[in-house]
Formats: C-alpha cells, structure tokens, sequence
C-alpha cells in the first residue's frame, strides 16, 4: 500500500444536510434529469479536473491523479435519475393521463401530490372518495388507467411527454429523512462529497478519479453503460441506495423477531455491501476490501440479503473486456414511493466506508485471485 | 373582511379528529369572536356563535351548521421495531395511505411520520398483490424504537400529514376540506351580515363528531331551538372516478340538495334566493340520508325544519380533496342574502306545506 497523508472520511453536517435536500427536491425522472444535473455540475466544476456532458445526459467529472506514475483507474458512479410519472394524454379542464416511469407500486400513487414539468405545476392524484365505491370495491386495486393527474379546471401549460414526481419536500425527523428520489441522490451527494475531500485533501492523489453521475438507471442503467465505455476503468464502484423492509412480519414470533424475514437490508445497520444482486455477482476482490477495510476502521456495514434488484454494476461489470465492479447502497425503507425514510447515519457511514477503501486501494488488491 | 384563502389553509392545517376537535375550534373561534356577540361551547365541544338580529324582543332563530372535525387514523399497537399499527375515523379507504405523510399526537408533542406499506413477502399469503388493509398498514415515525415506545401510546391520534396546496383555477387541495370549507362558508356569510341588516337571530355552530356520531347535529339545536337549521356540507364533485347522479360541476356553485332531510318550502325559499343574488347552482338528490349534520338536526327536539346546501369537491376523505374558493364564497353569500331576507313572519308564511295552503 502506498503511504497516504493522514485524514478523516468526509463526514455529514449542515452543507452535507443542504446540499442532499436540494438534490431530493429537484425534480429528475429517468430522461429528464435536467435538474439534477444542474446541481451536480454546480457541484463538481470546482472540484474536478475536467467535466463533459456525454451524449445521454450523464455528468462525467475526472479528478486526476497526481504525481503518481500510472495511476489506477477507478470509477465512482450514482445514477441522478429517480422513478416518476410521464403525461401521456391531455384531457382537458386540468386533468391528464398518465403513467410510470420505472419501478412503482401502483398501490402508492392514489392520494399523492404531485409537481408537474420544468414549471413544477402542482397537482394531485386523486381517489374515487369512499361514498361511492361498491361494497368490496376496496379490496381490489385502483386501477392505474383510472387514475388522473389534476391540476385544477384550466391548468394548462402541461403537455403530453412532461414528466411528473412526487411533491414531497424533504424534511429530517430525529436521526431520520423523509423525501423522495433519496435513490439515488444521496449516492450523488456521497460522490460529490468523495470528489470535495479528495481536492480539499489530497489523499486520493494515487487514483484516477472517474466520476459518473449517470441517466436513465431506473429503466435498464443505460447511462452507466456509456460512461463505463467512456472512462475504461480498472474498477468500478456503484453508489445507490438499496429498500430497506426491516419491517414487521405477519407470522413474526411473540417476541416480534424478523431475523428471518427477507429484510434485504435494515435500517441502522451502516453500508450494504452487495454480492449478488440479478444483475452482478460483485468482484470477490472489492467485496473482500470493503469488509475488511470497514473493520479496520470500525465502520459498521451489512452484506445486502442475496437477491433481485439491480444497480449501475449491472452494466458498468459487462463493458469492454469488463470492469470489476460492486455497489454499495445506503439503506431506505418504502424507496420508490412519495416517501422513503432513511437515517443519517448509514448515509455517513457509507460515504466513510467508500472514503477509506479508495484511500486504502491499489492495484495490488486487483491483482489477487479473483 | 375575512380572507378566505389564508383562513381555510389556516383551518386544514390544523388536527381536530373526530371527538378532538379542540385545535380547529380555538380557530375557528378567534375568526369569528369579532362577527358575532356571543361564543360558547357545548358540552360534547361544538361551537356556537350568536350574532343577534335587529327585530324586536323574542327573535326568530336560523342555525347554520357545518362541522369541523376530520377523519384519521388512531394508533392501536406499537409493535417492537417502532412501527405503529392504526385504525381508521371517519370512514378512510386503506388504498389511500401508503407513503402518506401523516401527524402523530402524543402527550409530549406531534411525531411527523409515514404511512408503511410493508412489501408482499411480509403479509400473509392471501393478502398479496392486492390492496394492503389497514391491519396490515403501519406508521414509521423514523425515530429509533426505544423512543417511540416511551412518547407514544395506544389512542394517539394521527391526523393526515398533506399540506395544503393551491390549484390552477381558483381551487386548493388539502385534507379535511370536508367539512372546514363549510366552516370557512359559514365565516364568509357572518362577515357578510357584520355589513348588512337582518331581523332574526343567527346561530352558527362548527359541529362535533359528525363524521361518527353525528354528535354535534344532534346536540346543538336542542337548547337554541332554532326555527331554521341549515346543513352546510361537501358533496361529490364529477371528476376522475366520479361522474354519476351523485356528482356535481366544480366550480360551477354550490348544490341545493333535495331529499327527506330538506324541508320542501324551505329548499324553494333557498332556490329563490339563489336565483334573486344570480348565484350558480345546481340541484343534487339523495335517496334516504343526506349523510350531513342534517340528518341529526331534523329530528332534534319536536323536529326542525332543514335545510341542506353542499360544496362540490373532489376526492372526499382522500388528503387530496380539492374544491373551488369561488364556491366556497358563493355558499358563504347565498346564506347572507337568504338570512338578509328573512321576514320575522316568514315561518308562519312561507314555511308551510303545499296541502296548507
């Protein structure tokens, strides 16, 4: 290992607390991550070496490293995209049709407020009141082809092809946060912060910094793909935010024990480290050094549950003659809903635990058996 | 001049559940202690205004009724993680909760929380892939378990936790505009009559437990003994989901509703009024209950002569409902100019039935 100057993982304070707000806030469906990349660009111009749009709409930041003889090349990517909802017909007097954009339980769009286009226009979806449903009806799902965005009688200015996300303004509650899009704009937070610390510090001279702030992972982590292609990395680390369903079982034992419950990850139980999600079994080798690296320095982590879902990994491992890559998720319970909760905590513990394992990194840890 | 807008976002950001109506009456009460020349409160927690007439000794009495309370949620269990399980007040579709904000109300202050949807592999087989019922809904207050337990208790109420959000076209959306938006009318038409002269005396109550027990509608015309009740409510306004007999245009006025809990002649006397002041209107009708404060206040006492006069809004008892100010203000001046008209004989005159003629 290369001798590194001494410093301290970026931690979570006050401009931390604003800066993630303002990312939750701003509007940013898969397709139309505008926003978001204004503030990422905002963010990252001062800090890195060079920064380009590519041809998606992904944020590609490089901090180069210095005075180091070919460096390792590592990509850091969060995708900027959240799940929303797409206009597709105008209905008039206000009220439009409409549907989804990536992963959504339909089961959490009746009675939710809504912000519309570049504009923000607010609007509701709203449910059949009660009075009128029929006996049973409640039992049965509101259909999605049912259901309309309102924006009041002549709400104009919204037009088929704008895109729509939950009204929800973050809020902290405690050691909690409630907003939306908390996937993945805490994964751009953390890579903003990684990218300020490394030019603030300096520790992480030894690397080649390639910084992906991704598009369109919500429906098929396609702006990884490109990015990955473009940057060639040696290794790739994916930052994302992971559901959370540490919640209590049906058949739970008296004791109210979910041991056994497919939780996937839990709440204050710091970074999920992923092995196998449906699109990636992560690189032995990386997974070896967060785990050991979050022991050496105390940081709490959690092996997320074996299973389905998906990260920019997926992507980012299958480019060119393929990239070792891992995820490391923030845990969130109820994320792709109008409000996810997340603690503070496993956020800053995340950003240590990547902070110290690219200090830490070197291509000798590539060079062991996979 | 009282200021819609501001007053009603003021009185639906307040809790006030059924039976705890305490927050939205000491509301309601400041709005309208320089209207009126006396406030009280009944035993079950109704408001009563009196704003006297200016005929001579014993006054004939109008009651205008519209209640303040609101649906929600009670806290029935906290379970070991933290969570709290929850029941419904009032009459609430499960499908509407999931990742809704909501208002905890603890003995040591309010709790903002989430409504949790627990993901399918948690809930019974028979309750996958299907709407999640309220057994199986909880509320994350995102506090740590050990602090939950210590702060809340079985019986803590939760209120809807939506802000108030104002629409294209003059509407606002919030929770509990039914039944506040009436209250917010009722203010509107003191107001009014604080410029205009009337002979008979005016009683306005912000009612009680009518989304239960109809408490209130059954309580307070029992010691006012009014002559005239009027029920001002919500009705079904034709929106998405919503476009039968039992719907009306928003926007397009109040509804005059028609059925067994309104007096023939004084439906007639309301319709004329509406039609003197070129107020828009729409005529409703309902088959057996008026689901209003009506129902209770026609059979108070030897039975009160009624009326029931509703605001169309859409998506009731969702923390979406959505209503146009301009209703509201039309509903606040149709009852000023019918009260502005009252003669003091108008019971014995027109207050009669067909066949007495």
């Amino acid at each position: 290992m290369t001798e590194q100057p001494h410093t301290t993982p970026p931690a979570v304070g006050a401009e931390q607390l604003a800066l993630l707000e303002r990312l939750c806030n701003a509007s940013g469906v898969s397709g139309d991550e505008g926003e978001v990349r204004k503030i990422v660009l905002e963010q990252v111009r001062p800090l890195a070496d060079e920064v380009q749009i590519d041809a998606l709409g992904s944020v590609l930041a490089v901090r180069h490293a210095r005075g180091v003889e070919a460096p390792l090349r590592v990509m850091l990517d969060a995708h900027m995209d959240e799940v929303g909802l797409l206009i597709v017909s105008d209905e008039e007097n206000g009220l439009y049709r409409f549907v989804k954009v990536g992963g959504m339980d339909d089961r959490a769009l009746p009675g939710k407020t809504v912000l519309v286009g570049k504009d923000h226009i607010p609007g509701v979806i709203g449910a059949k009141a009660i009075h009128l449903t029929e006996p049973g009806e409640t039992e049965n799902k509101i259909s999605l082809d049912t259901l309309r965005i309102d924006v009041g009688p002549n709400g104009g200015k919204i037009k088929p092809g704008d895109r729509a996300t939950f009204a929800t303004r973050f809020r902290q509650v405690g050691p909690s946060i409630f907003c939306k899009a908390f996937d993945n704009r805490v994964g751009c937070a953390i890579l903003i912060e990684t990218l300020r610390a490394a030019a603030q510090s300096g520790a992480l001279d030894h690397l080649e910094l390639l910084v992906a702030f991704t598009v369109q992972e919500e429906i098929g982590a396609r702006g990884a793909r490109a990015a990955a292609y473009r940057f060639d990395p040696e290794a790739a680390f994916a930052i994302d935010s992971t559901p959370a369903s540490d919640l209590p079982r049906y058949d739970a034992r008296e004791d109210g024990a979910i041991e056994d419950a497919g939780y996937n990850v839990r709440l204050d139980h710091g970074p999920a480290i992923y092995l196998v999600d449906s699109g990636t079994l992560s690189d032995p080798r990386l997974a070896r050094h967060l785990m050991d690296t979050a022991g050496r320095h105390g940081i709490p982590y959690q092996v997320r549950q074996p299973g389905a879902g998906g990260t920019d990994a997926g992507s980012i491992h299958r480019v060119r003659a393929g990239v070792p890559s891992i995820s490391i998720s923030v845990p969130a319970r109820y994320l792709h809903t109008a409000a996810a909760v997340a603690r503070r905590a496993d956020w800053e513990h995340t950003q240590a635990l990547l902070w110290q394992a690219l200090v830490e990194l070197d291509r000798g840890i590539l060079a062991q058996p996979r | 001049m009282i200021e819609l807008k501001p007053f009603l976002k003021q009185l639906i950001s307040l809790p006030g559940l059924s039976g705890h109506e305490g927050p939205a009456r000491e509301a309601i009460a400041a709005a309208w202690k320089p209207l009126v020349d006396d406030l009280s409160v009944s035993p079950l927690g109704s408001l009563h205004a009196l704003k006297r007439g200016s005929g001579p000794g014993e006054r004939p009495r109008i009651l205008l009724a519209a209640h303040m309370d609101a649906i929600g949620l009670i806290v029935t269990n906290i379970t070991p993680e933290g969570l709290l399980g929850i029941t419904e007040i009032g009459g609430v579709d499960p499908r509407i909760l999931p990742a809704m904000p909501v208002m905890v109300h603890t003995r040591s202050g309010d709790l903002p929380g989430v409504v949790a949807q627990p993901p399918d592999r948690l809930l019974p087989p028979n309750a996958r892939s299907k709407p999640v019922q309220l057994e199986h809904l909880l509320v994350d207050t995102g506090l740590p378990p050990d602090e939950v337990h210590r702060r809340v208790r079985a019986g803590d109420l939760v209120s809807f936790g939506t802000e108030p959000l104002e629409l294209a076209g003059d509407t606002l959306v919030g929770h509990s505009l039914d039944d506040r938006a009436a209250v917010a009318a009722v203010t509107v038409c003191l107001d009014e009559l604080s410029r205009r002269a009337h002979v008979w005396d005016v009683w306005a109550a912000a009612t009680v437990q009518e989304e239960e027990t109809l408490g209130g509608a059954f309580t307070s015309p029992y010691a006012i003994r009014p002559q005239i009740a009027v029920a001002i409510d919500v009705t079904h306004a034709k929106g998405p989901g919503a476009s039968d007999w039992r719907t009306a245009p928003l926007g397009k006025g109040f509804t005059l509703d028609w059925g067994p809990n309104t007096h023939p002649a004084l439906f007639n006397a309301f319709k004329e009024t509406a039609e003197r002041a070129e107020l828009p209107y729409t005529v409703t009708v309902y088959p057996s209950g008026s689901g209003t404060d009506a129902m209770g206040m026609q059979i108070v006492n030897e039975g009160i002569p009624t009326m029931v006069v509703s605001i169309p809004l859409r998506y009731m008892h969702t923390p979406v409902e959505l209503i146009s100010l301009k209703d509201i203000a039309r509903t606040g001046r149709l009852l000023a100019e019918f009260i502005a008209g009252l003669e003091l004989d108008f019971v014995e005159k027109k207050l009669r039935w067909e066949e007495e003629a």
